[in-house]
């Protein structure tokens, strides 16, 4: 067994974890989310590049709340998830075990949130290149020319909500989408619809999307409404020198300071 | 009553103009790595290589937001404008496969249950089904062990079935396939003497859906319920690729003193979709939604329309965030020994 596979056994054999959350071979050369609880089934464990589902959006799920200390297998995208949500008070750090891998495939077990937040904090949070790209392509439409590249690849949204289910910081038990009372969002998938679900949905997640990837991921249309979000952490980038989520730092969308070089507030 | 002839590879060309003098034609187009079913004007639009689209072709009878009617305060009275049917254009489905035109025996008959739904029913008649036999298949597809087939004629009008030749196999299958035949009879042709069935994929059959409702109708208490749908992530892209699922909500928006009321596909994984007023749901897991979704394909269909709701197009597998394959679970439980009722047996 590798080094993650001999500590997920161990820390099932010695009871240390209830549950190992991880990855295994599925259909079709894909790779698909597990539950472990025997120490047996950890050789079967993988970790390699088509681990691109986000495993963190299990962590604040009832059905595995419920099952005691969970241990997790996680890419630097999971443990930067991890980090935010507990600084959003999703996760209890006496219920999680992280066994990290790095980018460089080097095997890091973390005990507590604070050395998950020293190391997720040591990292930065870059835009590949070909997203970057596509974003100033973007940028420098016109108007007319920006607003017809979304209606294209908006209209096409049948809303499945994939986007929002693979994501673990659309956490929310009722979104936005479900109120009716007013019903803010139209619920058809018509071209206006859809604008008002992908916009809404960026906006929530300014300031607190991790870059994954998994919303597009999961997207069984393959719509890029991934570069809304790519866009903001580029503008964030800009306007604040960047961010990564941090049980310590400030959350830039929702932290006041009162010596805020913008004044209107006060 | 079906009549077979050969249908030159040239002649695939003639028969689209043909059609598409008189009718609209939706056919699959790919786009980036998704291909699905839109309106064509040539034959060249049309994508070649394809095992399956991403899209079902049941979009285009049972619209993703389909405008029941329209309506107007006036004068302390409402006024309801209901869509003029008249409207609804001839259409052609070409090119879906086999498992889809089946489908569309299912979606005939959820809308023509209690109450015959009047837009459906006008689009389904106004449409013909040419469907092509599928000479690949991958792994996700299990249309033998669901009641179709590679080559399977049911829902279609015509199937054409691509010979080595190159020239295709068409089967006749109804009276608007003769239609559609009458309208071009010079290149239908005598056939050849080449089999059918040596120019279909093999799909190897992994479960019986007779067995496998009888197995389904002790599994109310199984375990596979939990464990398999442990990593389902609760999302309707299953349901929304779907050929058969019916499933629907409807919306009213209104804007000042007139509005639409709107049908918009739903799904059975979501949450929301039994959530009571009061806030209680009655299936308040996501493996009770599981289950209901099985069930209702392969146990609770069956026995009210006497056919599955799943023709084995394995889209919802293809289409799954996590890796759910249906082909996969359905074999789990015709083997599971954990619901309570099986162990008593």
């Amino acid at each position: 067994m590798n080094e993650y596979q001999t500590i997920a056994a161990g820390l099932l054999s010695s009871g240390t974890a209830a549950m190992v959350i991880g990855y295994s071979e599925g259909s079709a050369k894909r790779v698909r989310p597990v539950f472990f609880t025997r120490p047996e089934e950890a050789s079967t464990l993988v970790f390699d590049s088509r681990c691109v589902q986000n495993i963190a959006v299990y962590l604040t799920k009832k059905e595995i709340r419920t099952e005691g200390k969970i241990a997790i297998i996680a890419s630097l995208p999971v443990m930067r998830s991890i980090i935010q949500l507990a600084s959003e008070h999703q996760l209890s750090e006496e219920k999680i075990i992280v066994i990290g891998i790095t980018p460089s495939g080097e095997v890091k077990q973390f005990n507590g949130f604070d050395a998950l937040d020293a190391y997720v904090s040591s990292t930065t949070i870059e835009i590949e290149a070909r997203y970057r790209e596509k974003i100033e392509q973007v940028e420098k439409m016109t108007l007319t020319e920006r607003w017809n590249f979304w209606k294209n690849e908006l209209s096409a949204c049948f809303k499945c909500y994939a986007c929002r289910a693979a994501c673990p910081m659309c956490y929310c038990t009722r979104c936005t989408v479900e109120m009716n009372q007013p019903q803010w969002i139209p619920v058809p998938s018509h071209t206006l619809g859809n604008f008002e679900w992908h916009i809404m949905r960026a906006m929530h997640l300014a300031g607190r999307c991790v870059d994954c990837n998994a919303c597009a991921e999961a997207c069984p249309l393959g719509i890029p409404f991934n570069l809304l979000t790519k866009q903001m952490i580029l503008q964030f980038k800009k306007d604040f020198g960047g961010y990564n989520p941090s049980l310590k730092g400030l959350n830039i969308l929702s932290s006041y300071l009162p010596d805020d070089k913008e004044n209107f507030i006060q | 009553m079906i009549e077979s002839y050969l249908l030159q590879s040239s002649s695939l060309t003639k028969l689209f103009n043909k059609l598409i003098e008189t009718r609209h034609i939706y056919a699959p187009v790919k786009k980036g790595m998704v291909t699905s079913f839109n309106r064509v004007e040539s034959l060249e639009e049309v994508a070649k290589d394809y095992i399956q689209t991403t899209i079902s072709a049941k979009s285009i009878l049972f619209l993703r937001n389909e405008i029941l009617f329209h309506y107007k305060q006036e004068n302390g009275d409402v006024k309801i404008m209901e869509p003029d049917l008249q409207r609804i254009p001839e259409l052609v489905i070409w090119g879906c496969r086999p498992c889809d035109a089946k489908s569309f025996k299912s979606l005939h008959s959820v809308f023509n249950w209690d109450y015959k739904d009047i837009i459906y029913s006008s689009r389904e008649a106004r449409s013909a089904i040419i469907s092509f036999s599928c000479n690949q298949a991958d792994e996700y597809c299990f249309c033998t062990s669901a009641g179709s087939g590679p080559g399977h004629t049911e829902g279609s009008d015509i199937l054409l079935t691509k010979l080595k030749s190159g020239d295709y196999l068409a089967e006749i299958l109804t009276e608007k396939g003769q239609l559609i035949r009458d309208m071009i009879p010079a290149i239908f042709e005598t056939p050849s003497s080449e089999s059918k069935e040596d120019n279909l994929a093999r799909i190897p059959i992994v479960f019986d859906t007779a067995g496998l409702k009888q197995k389904l109708e002790q599994a109310w208490n199984s375990e596979l319920w939990i464990t398999q749908s442990m990593r389902c992530l609760g999302c309707g892209a299953c349901a929304f690729v779907c050929p058969s699922c019916s499933c629907f909500d409807i919306q009213d928006e209104k804007h000042g003193k007139e509005g639409v009321r709107s049908r918009c596909w739903d799904s059975c994984g979501f949450s929301l979709f039994t959530r009571h007023t009061s806030g209680h749901n009655p299936r308040e897991t996501q493996a009770e939604r599981w289950r209901q979704r099985i069930m209702h394909k392969f146990s609770y269909l069956p026995d009210q329309q006497g056919f599955t709701g799943c023709t084995g197009c394995g889209r919802c597998s293809r289409a799954c965030p996590a890796d759910m394959n249906i082909r996969e679970h359905l074999a789990a439980l015709i083997n599971d020994s954990t619901s309570p009722e099986n162990r008593v047996a």
